[in-house]
């Protein structure tokens, strides 16, 4: 059995959301200037042109790129043969939060967590506690990825159980719909993560898991890859454009994650991201 | 592409009659942060008759909750947040003297009639262009509910702010949809 230091993973996470912050990922900056290049609106170029530069100034005088710097929603895929080495009962879930609110506070980053949805609504100051996702896997390192999830994006979020014998036509459609209610309001282009298949909650969380996708890289499913791009070629058809002011670029890509299901069911979740698409990985 | 209009707060109605959906605009001046907390308490004060921290009349508003400012900076990333969730206070507050509003996305109809009754104009600028925007506030203070953190009121001075009419005053719209939410 390999044990981490418990502050490894504190500073490892620290580490992640404050560049997840303040850069945009190769395979982004590649979509968004592909897409300013594409543009046939000149109004739609020049909003990604600006887009581009808000992330080289985000860079270079270290602003974060929104700021909204989102809920830290955390992934933990741990190898079977790793074991986090801490003291007082802490665990991995621990390390993982101790980490994002170093990171949020030494990243001068925005705090948006409140602690309880309802009844007060106060912000708990520290961006925690941090939406974690943790599974087993074989193996004996730990990987963690972070994404900075901004709210705007995540309001437009929706779910669907559609029938078990609806056809891909119908879950397109549904899709498109989704995309055109979410429209300027939630910041386009957007990465829309699609979840197909599991159960209720299943299926959400694959549709966020979709989003951690290199945007560069295809489906691994063939029938998927398709379903990926005949989805993004019908969303850039609405017209809603960079910031909902028209244009070809309403989306900058189309991810799906997809699960088995119960024969009665085929339910459909839509996460729809912004284009400030913000996440970062470690391998420990 | 027309050239941007420069405008400064306090806006008088003729200020605002003069705007029109997609024009560019450029604010100089000082302009205040509210976003759904501090909008809540906006509207209770006017109902209970209690003052409110800053002038309301001729004001411009930005849905902004900025990121901490660093040492030696006035602000951090600072762009606009999803109008529509104010919807529901900013028709009272274009009722008392707000002149104009700075946010990204759609207004309902009540909003959009607000600005028509009451000659009010809404202001888009670019969501998630945090960084480079915050380029053009040159001060902040924190004037109200300190204890809403990133959601207190501030009072901003910005230079060349930039922002397009989304709704004018006369019910026209920068966007071909409406707010289907």
């Amino acid at each position: 059995m390999r044990h981490i230091e418990f502050a490894k993973v504190v500073t490892t996470v620290g580490s992640l959301c404050i560049s997840a912050a303040y850069e945009l990922g190769d395979d982004v900056l590649g979509a968004l200037k592909d897409a300013a290049e594409r543009e046939s609106n000149p109004g739609a170029t020049e909003i990604l042109e600006q887009l581009l530069e808000n992330a080289r100034i985000a860079k270079k005088e270290r602003i974060p790129l929104c700021q909204d710097t989102g809920l830290a929603v955390v992934f933990a895929e741990q190898g079977s043969d790793v074991a986090i080495k801490a003291e007082g009962g802490k665990t991995l879930f621990d390390a993982i939060n101790e980490g994002v609110a170093s990171g949020y506070e030494r990243g001068y980053l925005r705090k948006s967590v409140v602690g309880e949805p309802l009844k007060e609504r106060k912000n708990t100051g520290t961006n925690t506690p941090a939406i974690i996702h943790h599974w087993i896997v074989p193996g004996g390192s730990l990987k963690i990825s972070v994404m900075a999830k901004g709210g705007g994006c995540e309001n437009r979020s929706k779910f669907r159980m559609f029938k078990p014998t609806a056809d891909r036509g119908e879950i397109i459609e549904w899709v498109v719909e989704v995309v055109q209610q979410a429209g300027a309001d939630a910041c386009p282009p957007f990465v829309v993560g699609v979840g197909i298949g599991g159960d209720f909650e299943r299926c959400c969380f694959l549709s966020k898991l979709a989003l951690l996708r290199d945007l560069r890289e295809q489906n691994r499913d063939e029938y998927y890859a398709e379903l990926e791009a005949d989805m993004l070629s019908a969303v850039n058809s609405l017209g809603v454009g960079p910031q909902g002011l028209g244009g070809d670029t309403t989306a900058l890509a189309v991810v799906v994650e997809w699960g088995s299901c119960h024969i009665a069911s085929l339910p459909v979740a839509v996460n729809i991201e912004c284009h400030s698409h913000r996440h970062r990985q470690a391998i420990i | 592409m027309s050239e941007a209009k420069k405008i400064k707060p306090p806006l008088t109605e003729s200020d605002v009659q003069l705007l029109k959906a997609a024009d560019r605009v450029l604010i100089n001046g000082t302009i205040y942060t509210a976003r759904d907390m501090a909008h809540r308490r906006l509207c209770m004060a006017i109902e209970s008759g209690g003052e409110l921290p800053f002038r309301l009349e001729g004001a411009i508003i930005y849905f902004v909750g900025p990121t901490p400012a660093r040492d030696g900076r006035v602000i951090g990333s600072a762009g606009p947040t999803t109008s529509a969730r104010m919807d529901a206070f900013s028709t009272k507050l274009i009722a008392n003297g707000l002149k104009a509003m700075i946010g990204k996305g759609y207004r309902d109809q009540n909003v959009r009639e607000a600005l028509q009754k009451y000659s009010a104009v809404h202001l888009s600028t670019i969501g998630g262009a945090g960084a480079l925007l915050s380029k053009h506030i040159v001060a902040a203070e924190v004037i109200a509910y300190e204890d809403l953190g990133a959601e207190a009121i501030r009072r901003l001075e910005v230079v060349d702010f930039p922002a397009v009419v989304a709704y004018d005053c006369y019910g026209n719209s920068i966007y071909e949809q409406e707010s289907v939410n």
